[in-house]
């Protein structure tokens, strides 16, 4: 199953927040989709997966796939 | 001459940004045909002019963005107050006054020379880094035109170097603490069309060290221009290099005065309308008392740098350790011991960088930040994003000459409850 969560227009860490509030309603091995233009995103997003142990699944065209691993 | 006016001595405290819009006297009084001497106007200071009703903080304030600015060092202010009354003259005109203008610059020229590791007849002095930066690189890249026009450097560069560069430019990436992908490097740079090669001593934002060695062996015949603006006065210069740029008010010199060192055997082309002054890569009437006042902050700078390099480092491991201990969800980044003596960098998960920058600032701390929302343009630091680690909640601390243990403590020990403050107001 996939939420998607859209953050544009959604300035740095909104996007970020509202990705770390998300991904835990949805269950382990699902996947949120989040759509932000913030240019911050492209590098913050990523690093949020590393830092707190989450897959990204994809990113590009404003557009993140984040899967719930734990 | 007349000695300088009073109301400067004593006060090394910026001029308020606010007076320029709010005041318009200053603009008067300096037009004026009869001009009034009271220059006191000219030294509001932020506490006069801010709307700021904690004044008293004022007095307990904790500079950590040396790598910004430093007040300049004593040793400096001293030599610029008498270099004023005594090399204000020109240094090309024949008689008396500009001979001794001269000689006070060529002093000044053979300190910062020997500084860097050149001959006095290979520095020229700009009138900023930037400067130093945009002459230099043009200067070579114009040289070599007929190898080509492609400026290689690290995505890491200052946006002076990246602003040159322009269109014309093969950027090369960087790993996760900053460093330059050398494989990668030294593919750039012996592709054909290569004008000159470009990479900084050290990283202005996050202190990693540069291996500018090996870059000038993989570089070959392409001249390699170093960018040593965040490390000249703090850390050991590096060797290899064809031409360096670096900045005074980065080791507590006055603003105003950059260096560009160019070995022998570089060839340069101005491609700009030159003058007689610094074989043209610096055109316009220089000014000699800074020049002075740099070569006198580095000399002493110098002089302390064994003690401070050993203070400082201590002091960074320190805040290192105590940021990634007491704050959960941090990211120290860059690298912990191949680095400039008095950087580090940390970014704060879900904290907004400008409110955290704030919060401490009110608390008594100054430091920066390379988060998007600080900046002008909503794009976060290029370095942090090239790096590829988190850059919101970013902030900067850089230790000055005059920075204590027990101010760096204090920060430690002020900064979780801030930050755990901003979190809980946005419910994380």
């Amino acid at each position: 199953m996939n939420v998607d969560l859209d953050c544009r227009g959604l300035l740095c860490p909104l996007p970020v927040i509202k990705l770390a509030k998300t991904l835990p309603t949805v269950a382990v091995g699902d996947t949120v989709t989040v759509l932000a233009d913030d240019p911050a995103a492209a590098t913050d997003i990523p690093a949020w997966c590393r830092m707190r142990s989450q897959e990204l699944v994809s990113a590009g065209e404003d557009q993140y796939v984040v899967r719930r691993v734990s | 001459m007349s000695t300088p006016p009073t109301p400067a001595a004593g006060h090394s405290v910026g001029v308020s940004p606010h007076w320029s819009k709010g005041h318009d006297a200053p603009h008067r009084d300096l037009h004026s045909s009869t001009p009034s001497h009271s220059t006191e106007h000219l030294l509001a200071t932020a506490s006069e002019g801010s709307t700021c009703s904690s004044v008293s903080r004022v007095s307990e304030r904790t500079y950590l963005d040396a790598a910004s600015a430093e007040p300049m060092h004593p040793a400096a202010r001293e030599m610029l107050l008498s270099a004023v009354d005594s090399g204000w003259a020109d240094p090309v005109r024949l008689h008396h006054e500009g001979r001794t203008a001269r000689l006070l610059v060529d002093n000044a020229r053979a300190v910062l020379a020997e500084a860097v590791g050149v001959r006095p007849d290979e520095l020229y002095l700009t009138t900023s880094g930037t400067a130093a930066i945009q002459s230099g690189l043009t200067a070579v890249r114009a040289a070599r035109s007929r190898v080509g026009a492609t400026i290689v450097h690290s995505a890491v560069e200052h946006s002076a170097v990246l602003r040159t560069a322009g269109e014309a430019a093969a950027e090369v990436g960087v790993d996760r603490l900053g460093r330059v992908e050398l494989d990668a490097f030294t593919d750039a740079v012996r592709r054909p069309g290569v004008a000159v090669a470009a990479l900084q001593s050290a990283n202005h934002e996050v202190g990693t060290r540069q291996p500018i060695e090996a870059a000038a062996a993989a570089a070959g015949d392409v001249p390699l221009f170093v960018d040593a603006s965040a490390s000249v006065g703090h850390d050991v210069v590096p060797t290899g290099w064809s031409v360096l740029a670096a900045s005074a008010h980065k080791w507590g010199g006055p603003a105003g005065i950059g260096l560009l060192a160019v070995k022998k055997g570089t060839r340069i082309a101005p491609a700009w309308p030159m003058d007689e002054r610094e074989d043209g890569l610096s055109p316009g009437f220089p000014n000699v008392p800074n020049a002075l006042a740099a070569a006198a902050a580095l000399q002493a700078r110098l002089a302390e740098a064994e003690e401070l390099d050993k203070r400082h480092r201590a002091w960074i491991d320190e805040v290192r350790r105590r940021v990634a201990a007491d704050i959960p969800d941090v990211e120290v980044v860059g690298d912990p011991d191949d680095r400039l003596p008095h950087i580090l960098t940390f970014s704060c998960l879900y904290v907004d960088g400008e409110a955290l920058v704030t919060a401490l600032d009110a608390e008594g701390f100054a430091v920066s930040s390379g988060s998007a929302c600080t900046s002008s343009t909503l794009r976060p630091s290029h370095v942090l994003a090239a790096m590829g680690v988190l850059t919101h909640g970013n902030v900067r601390v850089s230790l000055g000459r005059d920075t204590t243990h027990d101010e760096v403590q204090r920060f430690c020990a002020v900064l979780p409850g801030l930050v755990q403050r901003i979190r809980a107001e946005v419910g994380m």
